[in-house]
């Protein structure tokens, strides 16, 4: 297992968000977490990443125990998520919003700056690369040096995957990758998902479009009321009783 | 086109450079060449805010205090101990530098306002400690005859002629830390917690770490300009550690453009100027200010620096329409269209 959590919860102020999930993620696959809105899917994100401290439990990546780590180590030992909300730098281009993905891997720091040191040099290159790397496997490098806010919902969602993949991790946690975007947009970015996996990549990914999740997953975890109430394949979690029933609870309004 | 801008903007630079190097040649008052110097040195103390709050986004209101605490060391240390001035100067950018750092420990645990409301506490504690302790610092009546630097073999510093090319010299010397911050990775770690704290969290960031390391720099350098100060007018009292000065440095890089290069330099040395003007207008001077920078604030929230960017955009646009020849210039403009 590449990803493991045991237990995994949070409490906030009497309310459990997440409670005790036990859950992971084999290498080289899609894992997708569903659930209605509010189910904790965010806040479980949240928890992996160190965003947020557990109350409960453990995550482990690759062997190594991230539990209570700070978010930035986490990206460090291989964590790259991407958030709900797209959050890049709205007036800076699409290049210079992927170059600093690549910090976590270089050293260079203050005195290198001022004097600009060979190693400094180096690294702004191999950083620079990386970022073109990147924007080249999500397809949107001819966007390279045009600004973040001029560019389409779809771009920017692609551009925020990129960046993530800039921190070489092994593992990306995607919230919400389609939400805001057309049908068509929607299948090219399955498109881009399977392409990750199929260069080694491991995928976790919250999405409301369901029919994205059953053409990815090799495996859908579904949370309610920060529970874990069903986990397998798409198949099977589909004809769960207790999913239907948390779905068709929490007002069905999702497109098929 | 980017070339072409770039070429020019170095032209610009280079006659910028020679215009300074010949300005006590030019200017023999020594009054106006005190209102240049002088100039120099808050545009010192500007860029060293522009590193924490234009490029990390992360505003101080205790910018006067470390001014205050470079401008004392030097003061204290050649007045009180005869100490020579290069290591007065030197201990003075570490001191605030290290004070900084500290006090970022704290300080940085709260956040925007907070942040701004905790430093601005830090602030006036310094400037009580140095109103009140007359042992060190001469209270209220200050420190009389801060020397003028050693010479350095040949180089005398004797007059305000030599005293503008020291000071000139150190504000190149800011510049560079500046632009080479901005031109490197720390300064894209600096800039990506501007934009968002989560997400340069998400890169792998240490957010914490970085604006320290911002917090201690920007605090350094305003003990730098502190320091020049205190050996350009030879006298200190209180008042110029006290908050409003810290006002002043941030109403400069408001005015000059947060984030940007030339910023603080030119909204310092415009201001500063302005400033000379008004001065028979002693007690209407907040008067007319505070609503030009509320206007500021309101209509250039990028300062100068901002209103310049964006004249370029449109000049460009301009000359693009112009040529309708659809070259170089037509990848670029129509991506803007299509966004709106
Ligand atoms: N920082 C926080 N403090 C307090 N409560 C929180 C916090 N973050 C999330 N919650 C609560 O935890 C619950 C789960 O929220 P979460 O954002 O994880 O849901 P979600 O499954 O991602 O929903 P959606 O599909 O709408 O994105 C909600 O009730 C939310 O209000
Ligand atoms: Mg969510």
């Amino acid at each position: 297992m590449l990803l493991k959590t045991e237990n995994l919860g949070i409490t906030f102020g009497g309310l459990k968000a997440v409670n005790e999930v036990d859950f992971e993620v084999e290498r080289g696959t899609v894992a997708a977490i569903i659930g209605p809105n509010g189910a904790g899917k965010s806040t479980f994100f949240n928890l992996m990443s160190g965003f947020h401290k557990p109350t409960t439990g453990t995550v482990t990546l690759d062997g190594e125990n991230l539990t209570n780590l700070p978010a930035h180590k986490t990206v460090r030992s291989g964590m790259a998520r991407t958030f709900q909300t797209t959050n890049l730098f709205m007036e800076d281009t699409v290049l210079d919003n992927l170059i600093v993905g690549h910090r976590v891997r270089t050293k260079s720091n203050f005195f290198d700056a001022i004097f600009r040191t060979p190693r400094l040099r180096r690294e702004e290159k191999e950083s620079r690369e990386r970022a073109m790397e990147a924007l080249e496997f999500a397809g949107v490098d001819r966007l390279a040096n045009r600004t973040v806010g001029s560019i389409s919902q779809e771009a920017q969602k692609r551009v925020s995957i990129a960046l993530a993949l800039a921190t070489d991790p092994k593992i990306l946690l995607l919230d919400e990758p389609a939400a805001g975007v057309n049908n068509e947009e929607t299948e090219g970015l399955a498109t881009l998902i399977r392409k990750l996996v199929e260069h080694d990549y491991t995928v976790c990914l919250v999405e409301h479009k369901m029919s994205m999740v059953m053409g990815l997953a090799d495996k859908i975890m579904v949370l309610h009321h920060g529970e874990k109430i069903a986990e397998g394949a798409p198949k099977e979690v589909a004809s769960n009783e207790a999913v239907i029933e948390a779905y068709l609870g929490a007002g069905e309004e999702e497109d098929a | 086109m980017a070339a072409l801008s770039k070429h020019w903007k170095k032209i610009a630079l280079v006659v910028v450079f020679v215009i300074s190097l010949f300005v006590p040649v030019f200017v023999q008052n020594d009054y106006f060449l005190g209102i240049i110097i002088l100039g120099y040195v808050w545009a010192i103390a500007t860029y060293g805010l522009n590193i924490l709050l234009g490029y990390t986004g992360q505003l101080s209101l205790g910018h006067a205090g470390f001014f205050g605490i470079g401008a004392y060391t030097v003061g204290v240390l050649t007045v009180n101990y005869e100490f020579p001035f290069w290591p007065s100067l030197l201990l003075a950018a570490i001191a605030s530098s290290v004070l900084g750092f500290l006090i970022g420990i704290f300080a940085l645990r709260t956040r925007n306002e907070y942040f701004a409301i905790f430093t601005l506490g830090v602030g006036f504690v310094i400037y009580l400690v140095i109103e009140r302790w007359e042992g060190l610092t001469g209270g209220a009546l200050g420190l009389i005859g801060v020397p003028y630097p050693e010479g350095i073999g040949p180089i005398q510093f004797d007059g305000p002629e030599s005293i503008y090319y020291l000071i000139l010299g150190f504000l190149i010397l800011t510049i560079y830390i500046a632009w080479s911050i901005a031109n490197s990775l720390v300064g894209r770690s600096f800039m990506a917690i501007r934009n968002s704290e989560e997400l340069a969290a998400a890169t792998g960031i240490n957010v914490g770490r970085a604006k320290q390391l911002a917090f201690a720099i920007s605090t350094g350098i305003a003990g730098l300009a502190g320091g020049l100060y205190a050996t350009y007018i030879g006298f200190l009292g209180p008042a110029i550690v006290n908050v409003p000065t810290t006002f002043e440095i941030l109403l400069y890089l408001l005015v000059g453009g947060m984030g940007s290069l030339s910023g603080p330099l030119v909204g310092a040395f415009l201001v500063t100027t302005l400033f000379q003007f008004l001065q028979q207008f002693e007690a209407y001077r907040l008067v007319i200010l505070g609503p030009i920078v509320v206007i500021l604030i309101i209509f250039f929230p990028k300062g100068l620096a901002g209103l310049w960017a964006a004249l370029e955009t449109r000049i460009k646009a301009m000359r693009g329409k112009g040529e309708m020849s659809g070259d170089a210039g037509a990848s670029e403009e129509p991506a803007k269209e299509e966004a709106k």
